[in-house]
């Protein structure tokens, strides 16, 4: 395994003399569940079939009174408990999903403000379906980076909506992950060594305005979406920094399900033990934005420092962010001060299709 | 609900429970009170944001709810004292025939209502059991 010393680390810049990298991260899920049988048995598929294919097993439910924005804030300020730093610090915030509460008016803004991190500093919402919290890290880095600001916030999030008897609607779920992003090497629980991303114009899914449900195209959305994407965005990190799968302890790639992360590690030289910590999907489903980021954040949750850890993010339209990420003593100082991921996930409340049409707001009201 | 100029007014402290201590007797104020109702003119009052945590001194259970409530029936309200010992009346999320008095609660951040489909979403601080 290759390791990276403090020296080479300094070295492998991802700006201009400067190390950048992650002072925080933080996690939520709701507690509702809602089994993949439970759905199966309404629209009459099967259970057994769906549960091996996707191999999902249930997915998290928003309470009735959580949005994108609250699972954003309830991360922030997960994230904030972590690092202890001053809110007025934050000089962005930016909140990725395809599921923000407003078509106008930010839950950047929302969330700023209920850290305390407003008013000096800029903010903005991102959307790339499932990817817009890692492009919203990427766009922090940049930040940082060139010193505009001292530290930023960058958040994926989601409710995410699946038509009823859709096949999304086994796997659309609610949950979300933040993370700060700084210079300040004694304050980095994780170095981000370098980023990469694979973008092109590709219709595999796709939500109009004022439309409560996305479009997909069904089996098109595997091979020239998720895979050529994901494929094309590791290739070409690990062909940046010099790197092979083996180079790194764990590695974390889009989760729509367990099938295609799963099938992508395999394809790309990754191992099951190497991608186990952060496949969290089969107990949560997919939670879109925060989908990537919730791996990172379950694998962050169990590494040691000086483990490196491979992650790609996937967002339909489509484009892949890949990051090359080496965890540092920082990380047993400051991950038991907010819930790990396994914890979320422990302790859920299962739900039936009828609460769970009326927490999604499937039932019209008078 | 609410109009938006008057809920916007008080955005800090329902977001946060952002309230007030009195410097000179100790005690704590939700909402925050610019003026220390004991000591008068000679308080030194200045902004505090409470820890979030308390418990449950009385609760109901909402089961015929007002107009913007109805999907959430049915809900518990309850009196919360806080651990600073200011006391304020707030939802508690969650299963309401699980609710008793004493329950240990913390504090979430939750959508409390909205302007119905074209208005304004509000947000702020519910209670969930501490335990949880």
């Amino acid at each position: 395994m290759k390791r990276l010393g403090t020296d080479a680390l300094k070295q492998s810049k991802t700006g201009e003399n400067m190390t950048i990298g992650i002072v925080s991260y933080g996690a939520y899920i709701p507690r509702y569940r809602i089994k993949l049988e439970e759905i199966a048995r309404l629209w009459g598929d099967d259970a057994e079939a769906l549960k091996n294919g996707l191999m999902v097993d249930e997915k998290s439910v928003p309470d009735i009174d959580e949005d994108t924005a609250t699972i954003a804030v309830e991360a922030a300020r997960s994230a904030m408990a972590r690092s202890e730093i001053n809110p007025h610090r934050i000089g962005a915030v930016y909140t990725g999903s395809e599921s923000h509460p407003y078509a106008v008016k930010p839950t950047s803004t929302i969330v700023a403000q209920a850290i305390g991190a407003t008013p000096e500093m800029t903010a903005a919402d991102f959307e790339f379906a499932c990817k817009a919290g890692t492009a919203a890290v990427q766009a922090c880095m940049g930040l940082v980076g060139s010193q505009m600001i001292d530290l930023g916030m960058a958040i994926g999030a989601d409710v995410s909506q699946g038509a009823p008897s859709d096949a999304l609607e086994y796997t659309a779920a609610a949950g979300g992950v933040a993370c700060i992003i700084g210079r300040k090497e004694d304050e980095l629980a994780a170095i981000i060594e370098a980023t990469y991303s694979y973008t092109t114009d590709t219709p595999d899914f796709w939500r109009r305005e004022g439309m409560p449900y996305p479009e997909h195209g069904g089996r098109f959305t595997g091979e020239p979406g998720y895979f050529k994407h994901v494929i094309n965005g590791a290739k070409g990190l690990l062909k940046k920094l010099g790197t092979k799968p083996e180079d790194y302890d764990y590695a974390v790639f889009h989760q729509p399900n367990g099938k295609f992360p799963s099938k992508v590690a395999k394809m790309l030289g990754f191992t099951t033990p190497q991608i186990a910590p952060g496949l969290v999907v089969p107990k949560i489903g997919n939670t879109y934005s925060g989908s990537c980021l919730m791996g990172i954040a379950a694998t962050l949750d169990e590494a040691n420092p000086g483990d490196r850890i491979f992650a790609t993010a996937f967002g339909s339209g489509a484009g892949a962010d890949a990051f090359s990420i080496t965890v540092t003593d920082k990380i047993k100082e400051i991950r038991n001060r907010a819930p790990k991921v396994s914890e979320l996930i422990k302790n859920p409340i299962y739900i039936d299709y009828a609460r769970y049409a009326k927490h999604k707001g499937k039932i019209r009201l008078g | 609900m609410s109009s938006v100029p008057r809920f916007w007014r008080n955005l800090a402290s329902r977001y946060n429970l952002e309230g007030t201590h009195c410097k000179e007797c100790g005690n704590y104020f939700y909402p925050p009170r610019n003026f220390c109702v004991n000591c008068r003119r000679s308080g030194q009052i200045e902004h505090y944001k409470f820890k979030g945590t308390g418990e449950i001194v009385t609760y109901t259970i909402i089961r015929t709810a007002a107009e913007g409530f109805e999907r959430q029936a049915p809900y518990t309200l309850a009196i919360i004292k806080l651990d600073e010992g200011s006391i304020m009346t707030a939802q508690i999320v969650g299963d309401p025939e699980k609710m008793y008095i004493g329950m240990r609660v913390r504090s979430v951040f939750r959508k409390l209502g909205e302007g119905g489909e074209r208005g304004m979403i509000y947000y702020g601080t519910k209670f969930v059991p501490a335990e949880t």
